[in-house]
């Protein structure tokens, strides 16, 4: 039997496999919306941002933000697709109180984008291809808000008509971890190019899920798709919700219907939102308003000189330039902000002891705290006063993540911290000499199991030394004064 | 003096000119003519005062001498040109309520030009019919009407731009063209009616119905004032992406005559249904250009029978689109609630805010583009309209312009297609072709058709060549010399 190397769901009947595609919205960061004039800053008072096409005023019609296009193709290239010369916007029609047109401007038989594919990691630190369908272009929604007063819904048009990215992933993740993986890679990639802040809490950055179960390499089952998905967590646990509610489905020799289901965080399940047959008939056909849209050879080829430095590519140059294993090399590019900490941390020092300090220590108390590295306490100078000190002889490592913890609370230089609080290591030979002979002296009986030939009281005595010099005592030269002095 | 309302575009420049008289006296004339004839409903709402206001203002101007091109003469501008500040209501009860804070670009060339707004005419509901009696406000009667029990249509959906200029209540009105709206109620009521090339007049500020369709254009007494206006009007536009950054077109570059020309007779339209007096003046106009010195000849544009089907099922498509921005959310009527939900207040407000033809043009559409259908109809229809570019491309290879009738008969009685919506979509037969093609096409009045209404002849040029279609126009004009007007005007 063949090793599946993902999760799967294991069923009263066996193992099921889950096969998972993602449609991922993310909201270009562009000064001006896709097809009008007015501005597309997120915190703004309600119905402030508006053009009067924003509005779906009579006689105003739709003309292309170039900047949208740009950032489209910039996109298009950095997860390694074909940028289609000649693509089509389309009206894709139904109604909505917040849908100002009556249709949204989308592309459907022709978009922007081709086929493409990003490189993910496993959780077993296996790479892995996933394929994207494609990327289109399209207008935002507004915004419904129902709960302001009984007899009335507000509407904020403020987010009618700001460009968002559609990215299409082929149904190729087979686990939730790797559907996880996949959206951090997506996010990450489009904050390096500056295309999309990737902010899921203020919902520039949105994300469906394709979920449908089968038994291992079977044909395809079908799928169902959820929605309300706003942060990588919920994702990942919506769906192996799903999958599981669905091998139950299947077990009890029901099928399994084709809908929309929704996240319900609170609850941490999905629930129907409409089928099949109510889904909507949403009538594409080309947007008379705007010719197909055309791009140059040369155009392309601006931009693709314009790309930043990928993943990827940071990621093979922080292992070549540092010296890293490939995990810490992966880990320390995974974002941005971490990348250039690292690079700033390293200069000048040793980076593998840099990297360390980060991976080790400054991430689990970032995470502790759910704060991101950009918010961090300790910044780079910081930090780096502390790995100096350390390289110094100044403080051991053990004080050292003591002085941090303090550092992460309080702010506080780490200099400061050891000289207020006389952390610094006891490197004096003669002064370790003292405090060991007065433990040695008040341990006879230890003395002689030493003696005598017990190595392992040897860990006992060092352990007595750092509790006398409350951990000051420099480790490296504390094993040859005890082995001196108990042999006197 | 005969009355100032009764001057030409090029008459009453020239008057301004000369200052034999002031703007404010043509538009006082061009209003009390109006008012002499409210019953025939020919505009949407009395804005007199904005018009004298106007007038004034033009005269200061042309006292300071800072007149421009067009200085103080009154236009009538359907009801579909967003006019800042003046209530504008595609004679829709769902705009029923609208003033647009902005102004359409081909209205705002003619401002800018020194015009004055004189009054918004009426119209079919968002431009859909072709007897303008779909509007909210009333039918609009045609001012040839001898028997006014049983009046006449003025043809639509450019009807009470047609009517106003046939009236001579105004020299010159602007309508818009989607599938012959200038150019058969210009026939319907002895007016120049022309639909420039697709993209050469910006669509923004009109209420659209169909996008790939909608033009605007002129309707004036003569050809000469139809090119005046022409060239003040067209403009590339960067607020509408499908408008054309053309040659500017000069009306003092129609210089000479027919002589030369090719012009093609394309013999699918001549129906079996043609009534023999619409085929004889096309057959005049024939001999009119052949002793100009144009040379004839018959050419086929083999798709013709197709263009009205595929007409409407494009048209409405986009319409069902263009349209669904009307839904009581935002501007213009809703109706009174309270609703249970979202969906009933869409659907009362939609169904008492359209008419009828506004509605089973909106269902049509919607049928064509549902999915089972799309590729079976609208597909389809793009496919055919290929077919018909393909035609005139081919044509326009041998000959310069193409001579048609504008429509397959006189004005008709008000009412008298009300119930049949085919035999009304028929009025469009030759006018489709060209709408599609996004070519030029103007009408001309040609002759009198056997009860005493007139008729006019279309011709049709290639795409961004107004300057041929005018030359051929010109000639058809002088050759028909069409004299004849309303009988309500008699002794006026």
């Amino acid at each position: 039997m063949e090793i599946l190397n993902h999760k799967t769901i294991k069923g009263n009947s066996g193992v099921w496999e889950i096969v998972i595609g993602l449609e991922v919205h993310a909201q270009v960061t562009a000064n001006l919306k896709l097809f009008s004039n007015a501005s597309a800053e997120f915190k703004s008072l309600p119905n402030d941002n508006l053009d009067l096409l924003d509005l779906g005023l009579p006689g105003i019609l739709p003309v292309i933000n170039s900047i949208a296009i740009d950032q489209a193709i910039k996109t298009g290239l950095a997860i390694n697709a074909k940028i289609n010369k000649r693509s089509v916007f389309d009206r894709k029609n139904y109604f909505y109180a917040d849908l100002p047109l009556g249709y949204q401007i989308s592309q459907f038989k022709d978009p922007i984008v081709g086929e493409g594919f990003l490189k993910i990691y496993r959780t077993d630190s296996t790479e892995k291809i996933i394929g994207i369908e494609r990327l289109h272009l399209e207008q935002d929604a507004g915004k419904s808000m129902h709960d302001q007063y009984a007899d009335a819904s507000l509407i904020d048009f403020n987010r009618a008509g700001v460009a968002l990215m559609e990215i299409v992933s082929k149904p190729d993740m087979r686990d939730w971890d790797e559907a996880g993986a996949y959206v951090h890679k997506l996010r990450n990639t489009l904050r390096f190019i500056g295309t999309c802040d990737g902010n899921m809490e203020e919902g520039s950055l949105r994300c469906d899920a394709n979920v449908s179960v089968r038994r291992p390499n079977d044909k395809l089952g079908t799928r169902c798709e959820i929605k309300n998905l706003n942060s990588i967590k919920n994702m990942m646990k919506a769906i192996e919700y799903e999958a599981e509610r669905q091998v139950k489905i299947i077990e009890n020799s029901e099928k399994i219907k084709q809908q929309t289901r929704l996240y319900d965080a609170g609850q941490g399940v999905t629930r129907s939102m409409r089928s099949k047959e109510e889904a909507h008939d949403y009538r594409y056909f080309p947007d008379p308003d705007l010719l197909p849209l055309v791009l140059s050879s040369e155009r392309i080829d601006k931009i693709k000189k314009t790309l930043p430095e990928l993943p990827d590519e940071l990621q093979n140059r922080l292992k070549k330039d540092y010296e890293l294993s490939s995990y810490d090399a992966r880990v320390l590019s995974a974002e941005l902000e971490i990348a250039k900490y690292f690079e700033a941390l390293a200069v000048g020092r040793n980076s593998k002891l840099a990297a360390n300090w980060i991976i080790t220590n400054l991430f689990s108390l970032l995470n502790e705290n759910n704060i991101s590295i950009k918010e961090s306490p300790i910044n780079v100078k910081q930090l780096g006063e502390l790995i100096d000190l350390i390289e110094e002889g100044v403080i051991s490592n053990r004080i050292a993540k003591e002085v941090f913890e303090e550092m992460f609370d309080t702010s506080k230089s780490a200099k400061d911290i050891v000289s207020k609080k006389g952390l610094q290591q006891i490197s004096n030979e003669d002064e370790l000499e003292n405090i060991i002979k007065k433990i040695i002296n008040n341990s006879p009986e230890q003395k002689n199991k030493f003696l005598e030939g017990n190595e392992k009281i040897k860990g006992w005595f060092i352990g007595q030394i750092m509790k006398e010099t409350k951990g000051k005592a420099n480790p490296s030269m504390v094993n040859s004064i005890l082995i001196k002095t108990i042999k006197k | 003096m005969s009355k100032l309302c009764n001057l030409t575009v090029s008459e009453t420049l020239e008057g301004l000119c000369k200052k034999d008289f002031s703007s404010l006296e043509v538009t006082q004339d061009l209003l009390d003519r109006i008012d002499d004839f409210n019953n025939l409903n020919l505009i949407t709402e009395k804005i007199h005062d904005n018009a004298i206001m106007q007038a004034k203002a033009s005269d200061n101007k042309r006292i300071k001498e800072e007149t421009r091109p067009l200085e103080g003469l009154p236009v009538a501008v359907k009801d579909i040109f967003c006019t800042k500040n003046i209530k504008t209501t595609a004679c829709s009860k769902m705009l029923s309520n609208f003033i647009p804070t902005y102004e359409s670009t081909v209205t705002e060339n003619l401002w800018k030009n020194g015009a004055i707004l004189l009054c918004k005419t009426s119209m079919d509901e968002f431009a859909m019919g072709s007897a303008s009696d779909t509007s909210y406000y009333g039918s609009v009667i045609n001012p040839w009407t001898n028997n006014f029990d049983k009046p006449l249509t003025p043809g639509g959906s450019s009807g009470g731009s047609a009517g106003i200029v046939a009236l001579r209540a105004a020299a010159v009105a602007l309508g818009t063209d989607t599938g012959g709206s200038i150019r058969q109620p210009a026939s319907f009521c002895g007016v120049v009616g022309l639909k420039p090339t697709y993209g050469s007049c910006s669509r923004f500020g009109i209420v659209a119905f169909s996008s790939s369709l909608d033009q605007a254009g002129p309707i004036t007494r003569t050809v000469e004032d139809s090119a005046i206006i022409f060239e003040h009007m067209a403009s590339y536009d960067i607020r509408d992406s499908t408008s054309f950054k053309r040659k500017p077109f000069k009306k003092n570059n129609i210089t000479d005559g027919v002589k030369g020309l090719k012009v093609g007779i394309p013999k699918e339209y001549n129906i079996k249904e043609l009534p023999n007096e619409v085929k004889k003046i096309w057959d005049k106009g024939t001999k009119w250009l052949r002793e100009n010195g144009a040379i004839i000849e018959e050419i086929s544009l083999p798709h013709t029978s197709y263009a009205l089907a595929t007409y409407y099922i494009i048209a409405p498509a986009e319409a069902s689109a263009n349209l669904a921005r009307y839904d009581g959310v935002k501007y213009g009527y809703r109706a009174d609630g309270p609703f249970d939900n979202l969906d009933e207040m869409y659907s009362k407000t939609r169904q008492e805010g359209f008419g009828d033809e506004v509605k089973r043009r909106i269902l049509m559409g919607t049928y064509v583009l549902s999915s089972g259908y799309y590729d079976a109809y609208y597909l389809k229809a793009q496919k055919v309209r290929r077919k018909i570019v393909d035609d005139f491309t081919d044509a326009f290879k041998k000959v310069d312009a193409i001579l048609t009738p504008t429509a397959p008969s006189t004005a008709f009685a008000l009412g008298e297609k009300k119930d049949d919506p085919i035999s009304m979509y028929l009025n469009d037969i030759f006018t489709v072709p060209a709408s599609l093609a996004g070519l030029p096409a103007i009408s001309v009045p040609a002759g009198i058709g056997g009860d005493g209404y007139p008729l006019g002849l279309q011709v049709i040029s290639s795409s961004f060549n107004e300057e041929v279609l005018f030359k051929v126009a010109q000639c058809i004009e002088e050759s028909a010399s069409f004299k004849e007007k309303p009988k309500i005007l008699e002794g006026k």
